[in-house]
């Protein structure tokens, strides 16, 4: 399949470096600010030079990518939002030319599932989201097979930064701020780290979990969201003492979408540490389903976007 | 089927009795219990405090089948014990919060007890940590005796009590953990 990636950051360069392999062809790659294209490959390592050395990926305009011959638009732009632009945009235009979606970006599916699923209706092409919960985990295609109605709640521990930090403050004993600058030095954190620690990211997954096992669409502002910034790391020696640990749980259930620290037991199985996720899945016939992994990354989300291509 | 299986589960009740204050008197009480099939937890004998009527209250926890309890009641009655209240344990689940901010400053105590009168909880066990003295940031870990199946309602009173006082509440994940 010819693939136009837009978007290079961590996931979209991989996406485009691990294409080949995967027996696809990049079309066109674009950033913010530029882009190149070519109908019969673009020379990805070279783009990717060129976006180290000058900042962006090649000189044609950001557009040109949209308007390239492919066959699946990969959507791995940073996630916006409310209207989710210009990611939602950037789908509209593929899926009005009957192209495939697959994205990386959260937003357009947490911010605006209703109006994704009627461009889909509209459109020959197909949208896929695999990669934007739970990384390489395969949490929507698992779903997918057993089928959603199946399926009755799904919570987890769905953000890397936010379970690095509370596992390094429960078996270090550090502070909060302390562990924080960890991890933002070992590249676990980014250098603004908010979207993580105040668990907006953790519930953009989960609202795209509810909006695919229920029967109503759920965005942000559905969702009852709590952070673990300033958590006090006595908190969590006192949950140590009792043999229970702190987790960011995100939970999306018949009761809606929630996400908060929890007290969860210490060797119990949501109790991942560093910056591994895991998805529970409460079957209808066949019990408990976890589901864990890596889930962040740039090769690891790339490997879902592209296992997601597969799919089409 | 199930309704067999839930009604021969063995579950925890606590029997408060009235007894004379006569020798075997204890003993005579015990035995319908055994007679039951029910296991004896524990006996709470206040030798200290008599009713007004002159007896010496007992209570008792047992285990016993859900199907037997009621027969094992009429048994003790038909022995001539005054029972006085027979039900399933008052306080059958628990549930530990944390409490994180000024916990301290806010009053604590007032805190527990608001929990004790407005949920159907007793504080079985508390642990507070205050590294930074009492006008810091402090943490508490409370452990709540709740009567079975309330504990949503237990949590509820905490999460009040925590909003009024400005106290982040850490809440267990519950309705999955068991088997996690």
């Amino acid at each position: 399949m010819k693939l136009a990636v837009l978007g290079a950051g961590a996931v979209g360069r991989s996406v485009a470096e691990l294409a080949g392999e995967y027996g696809h062809r990049v079309t066109a790659l674009a950033d913010s600010t530029g882009a190149v294209v070519n109908a019969d490959g673009i020379d990805v390592a070279s783009a990717l030079a060129e976006k180290d050395d000058e900042d962006s990926v090649g000189e044609s305009a950001p557009e040109e990518a949209l308007d390239a011959e492919y066959d699946v638009l990969v959507e791995a732009t940073p996630t916006t939002l409310g209207d989710a632009q210009p990611g939602f945009g950037h789908v509209r235009s593929a899926l009005e030319r009957d192209r495939h979606v697959v994205l990386a970006n959260k937003g357009p599916v947490a911010e605006r599932y209703a109006d994704l699923r009627e461009l889909e209706r509209d459109s020959e092409g197909s949208v896929r989201f695999e990669a934007t919960v739970g990384g390489a985990i395969p949490v929507l295609s698992t779903i997918e097979d057993y089928g959603p109605d199946t399926i009755s709640a799904a919570r987890g521990v769905l953000n890397g930064t936010a379970n690095f930090v509370l596992s390094r403050m429960a078996a270090e004993g550090l502070g909060y701020e302390h562990v924080l600058a960890e991890a933002q030095d070992l590249g676990v954190a980014e250098a603004d780290p908010s979207f993580d620690v105040n668990g907006t990211d953790a519930a953009l997954k989960c609202v795209i979990l509810a909006n695919v096992l229920g029967d109503r669409e759920y965005s942000l502002d559905d969702a009852e969201v709590e952070g673990i910034a300033e958590l006090p790391g006595n908190a969590l020696e006192l949950a140590g003492e009792d043999g229970r640990t702190v987790r960011l749980i995100g939970e999306a259930g018949p009761d809606g979408v929630r996400v908060g620290p929890r007290l969860v037991p210490e060797n119990g199985t949501l109790a991942v540490s560093g910056t591994r996720n895991i998805v529970q899945l409460e079957t209808d016939h066949a019990g408990r389903l976890n589901l864990s992994g890596r889930g962040a990354g740039g090769p690891e989300t790339a490997t879902a976007v592209l296992a997601d291509v597969n799919r089409l | 089927m199930s309704d067999d299986a839930s009604s021969s589960e063995v579950q925890a009740y606590t029997v408060r009795l009235e007894l004379v204050d006569e020798p075997g008197e204890l003993l005579s009480a015990l035995e319908p219990i055994a007679e039951n099939g029910g296991n004896l937890l524990s006996v709470f004998h206040e030798r200290g405090s008599v009713t007004p009527r002159g007896h010496i209250p007992v209570e008792v926890d047992l285990e016993c089948p859900q199907d037997r309890f009621d027969a094992l009641v009429s048994d003790l009655r038909d022995a001539g014990v005054n029972v006085i209240r027979a039900g399933a344990e008052r306080y059958g689940e628990e549930v530990t919060v944390l409490l994180v901010g000024h916990v301290i400053e806010t009053d604590f105590s007032e805190t527990l007890s608001f929990i004790e009168d407005n949920a159907e909880a007793s504080v079985a066990d508390v642990s507070l940590s205050a590294p930074g003295g009492t006008s810091e940031v402090a943490s508490a870990r409370l452990r709540l005796a709740a009567e079975t199946g309330t504990t949503g309602e237990v949590v509820g009173t905490v999460r009040e009590v925590a909003e009024r006082k400005d106290l982040r509440v850490v809440e267990p994940l519950t309705e999955m953990e068991e088997s996690a």
